[in-house]
């Protein structure tokens, strides 16, 4: 996911043709969020600000669902963003020793970007892949029953 | 389908997909039309879960032989001497035994390893779960055209509650009697939705059945909703299934295009509508108030009950809410009847349920057993004992939410009155088996950390309690625990029980209370020792002075 922080009148046209198209009902604010988010890497306050006129709901509204949600960020993100699986099942089977060869490799720890902004690096509920615990997603990519020692490989992947 | 002498079948699952099931699959393809086999050999993908650093798999059927890891160099003489000549690749061949899922269940029923029982799974892994026919074929649909034709919606709440279903989620509520709730509730617009919000830790039974089976969902649904006389129904799928949100995507496209949703279903007049609504990520979300507020564009906080969504659900109407799992049973059941199901598992808790099988044990992975199944029978049969020979300490049962329990319980029955009987929770299913390796304390802390993160912040039990639930296990895994803190985590666990608006924040406190009740020595043994069993937790704000 490449974020582009685009010019003011881009959001903004975004913003709206996003809206016209699934529509003004509260219903769809969290679909559009997402869509924002996966356009932008992030939701802007100029991007809340146009949904604020276009939908007529208080941007107080759309700031506090836009930050209860995981998938959700309104803090812009590196170019590749790593979620480390921290739930119990990926730590029983050796997460631990991964997460912390991750924080060293990067320099990072949970919620950090880096000063280049290449990686951000997130810590995350269960992803569902249990089965080949522990799990860590690079952008889009899972990567299953990971050892610290291939976390130098796979974060070499990433340009 | 057209009539072909072979199927083959690649399997598509995100592991083999990582591992190149793409590629196997296309040089299969050009292989047998190299050979001029496309008439007689039928080619597709199935999405199963199998031992992984055997993925991707081949299967061939009729003759059940499982080819795996096999890549697409692999292929060229698989097709030629298996497809084109009829002799079985050995080299390549493995062993039903070295996997889980759907596939040791087929060659099971050649005899060779001990049969689950597939009602939930039925189709998984078997059909393409993104071509309709193929479902129907195998029964699919068949449920709701019984149900329009031949029933009314007493008769069909009837068959649901006698066969004894209890929801699947967790709690176990009867599912007839929640519809016979929404039923009886008058209002001018009710809704179905089906809760595949699936966060708890360690469970993915319900992502296999929207990847695999979709289409069971759909028609569940649907026979939910003449039920209770709902025309529309949401499906919520948490945000991170991306390929289960577009199967079911595709399914419901599908279904409209065949007149199977949509107005006037079967020229019986009845009308049903479906949506998809992506969850954003949030555990909470799974909470059925907090997924309806969800599903309204707000954030995931629960409402408080009573009123209950039976009465006052999604925009204020009467609403059904089912988990995937209870759900891909009722097809089944209409099919077969109620005295079927009942006579599969326990009185008290009859049918299946879908465990994942997770931790320190040698296979993992995904079975679907009767109702009343035990820890051991499942570790033993299953799981193929422990890894590495280690001895089981104890069991997470149920996801975060479930409990710690003791290998001493290992005998209980897994059903939902024998569990709640020896005060443990059956949960989702989820089972983390653990061996003398993993420290109890170790494991509270992340379940803790798990909750203190995904409290919705609504009420101040959950939210205030669990950080400092956390932070107290925190001290104890660094050495600086006192004995007053294991007072302070007992009161904790039952404040969190008693005090806290919902679900989360009412079982968030049970790692606390069962790591105290079943492994207290253990936990002591921080305390007054500084000393951590198991060496896994740092100890490191206890300084050890060494007299030179």
């Amino acid at each position: 996911m490449k974020v582009e922080v685009k010019e003011g009148q881009d959001v903004r046209q975004l913003v709206r043709s996003l809206v016209k198209d699934k529509g003004y009902e509260k219903a769809e604010l969290i679909p559009i969020l997402q869509d924002i988010n996966s356009a932008l890497g992030y939701i802007s306050d100029e991007a809340i600000q146009e949904l604020t006129e276009q939908m007529k709901i208080p941007s107080s509204h759309i700031y506090s669902v836009a930050t209860f949600y995981r998938m959700l960020s309104t803090e812009p993100r590196g170019r590749h963003v790593i979620q480390f699986c921290e739930s119990a099942p990926c730590h029983v089977a050796g997460g631990r020793l991964v997460w912390q060869k991750l924080q060293q490799e990067l320099g990072l720890t949970s919620g950090e970007t880096s000063e280049d902004e290449k990686w951000s690096l997130l810590t995350t509920s269960c992803l569902g892949v249990c089965g080949v615990g522990p799990v860590m997603v690079v952008d889009h990519d899972i990567y299953g029953n990971v050892t610290a020692e291939q976390v130098p490989g796979i974060l070499s992947n990433y340009k | 389908m057209k009539a072909t002498r072979s199927m083959v079948l690649v399997s598509s699952d995100p592991e083999s997909m990582d591992r190149g099931a793409l590629d196997v699959f296309n040089a299969l393809q050009q292989q047998i039309a190299a050979f001029g086999l496309q008439e007689e050999i039928s080619l597709s993908m199935i999405s199963d879960v199998s031992k992984r650093t055997l993925n991707p798999l081949v299967l061939v059927y009729p003759d059940a032989v499982i080819y795996g890891a096999v890549t697409p160099e692999d292929v060229p003489h698989i097709v030629e001497e298996h497809l084109y000549k009829g002799r079985v690749v050995e080299e390549k061949q493995i062993s039903a035994y070295d996997l889980t899922g759907r596939i040791a269940w087929l060659s099971a029923r050649k005899g060779t390893l001990p049969a689950e029982n597939r009602i939930v799974l039925k189709n998984v892994g078997l059909i393409d779960p993104e071509n309709i026919d193929e479902y129907i074929i195998n029964e699919g649909y068949e449920a709701l055209g019984t149900v329009l034709k031949d029933m009314t919606p007493e008769e069909t709440i009837a068959v649901i509650k006698n066969s004894g279903l209890r929801g699947r989620g967790g709690a176990g509520f009867p599912t007839g009697l929640k519809w016979q709730f929404v039923a009886a509730t008058k209002g001018d617009k009710k809704y179905v939705i089906c809760n595949a919000d699936e966060s708890e830790p360690g469970t993915f039974k319900d992502r296999l059945v929207l990847e695999g089976d979709p289409h069971a969902i759909i028609e569940a649904m649907m026979i939910a909703a003449y039920a209770v006389n709902a025309d529309e129904g949401f499906v919520y799928i948490r945000g991170e299934y991306g390929l289960a949100i577009s199967r079911m995507q595709k399914a419901i496209e599908q279904a409209r295009r065949y007149g199977l949703l949509g107005e006037n279903i079967f020229g019986t007049g009845f009308s049903f509508d479906l949506h998809i609504h992506a969850g954003a990520g949030a555990y909470i979300c799974g909470e059925e108030t907090a997924l309806i507020e969800s599903i309204e564009g707000n954030r995931g906080e629960p409402r408080s009950r009573p009123p209950y969504p039976t009465t006052k659900g999604l925009w204020q109407k009467p609403t059904v809410v089912n988990n995937v799992e209870t759900l891909a049973n009722i097809p089944a059941i209409i099919r077969n009847g109620a005295d079927w199901y009942k006579s599969i598992g326990t009185p008290s808790s009859p049918g299946t349920k879908v465990y994942t099988i997770l931790g320190n044990v040698t296979v993992t992975g995904l079975i679907e057993v009767p109702m009343g199944i035990t820890l051991r029978e499942v570790i033993a049969i299953y799981a193929k004992g422990m890894k590495d020979g280690g001895n089981l300490k104890l069991a997470q049962t149920g996801g975060s939410s479930g409990s710690i329990i003791p290998a001493s319980l290992q005998d209980t029955p897994m059903d939902f009155d024998s569990f709640s009987k020896a005060g443990v929770s059956l949960g989702s299913g989820a089972l983390l088996i653990g061996d003398e390796n993993v420290c109890v304390v170790d494991l509270a802390k992340v379940l803790l950390n798990f909750f203190q993160f995904e409290s919705c912040g609504k009420c101040n039990p959950c939210r205030i309690g669990n950080k400092r639930a956390y932070e107290t296990l925190v001290n104890i895994s660094e050495g600086v625990g006192t004995l007053k803190d294991l007072t302070d985590m007992q009161m904790l666990s039952k404040q969190l029980y008693e005090l806290s608006n919902c679900g989360l924040g009412q079982t968030a406190g049970s790692p606390l209370y069962d790591i105290l009740s079943h492994f207290r020595a253990e936990v002591e043994a921080h305390v007054k020792l500084k000393v951590c069993p198991t060496g896994v937790c740092p100890m490191s704000g206890h300084r050890v002075y060494q007299i030179v």
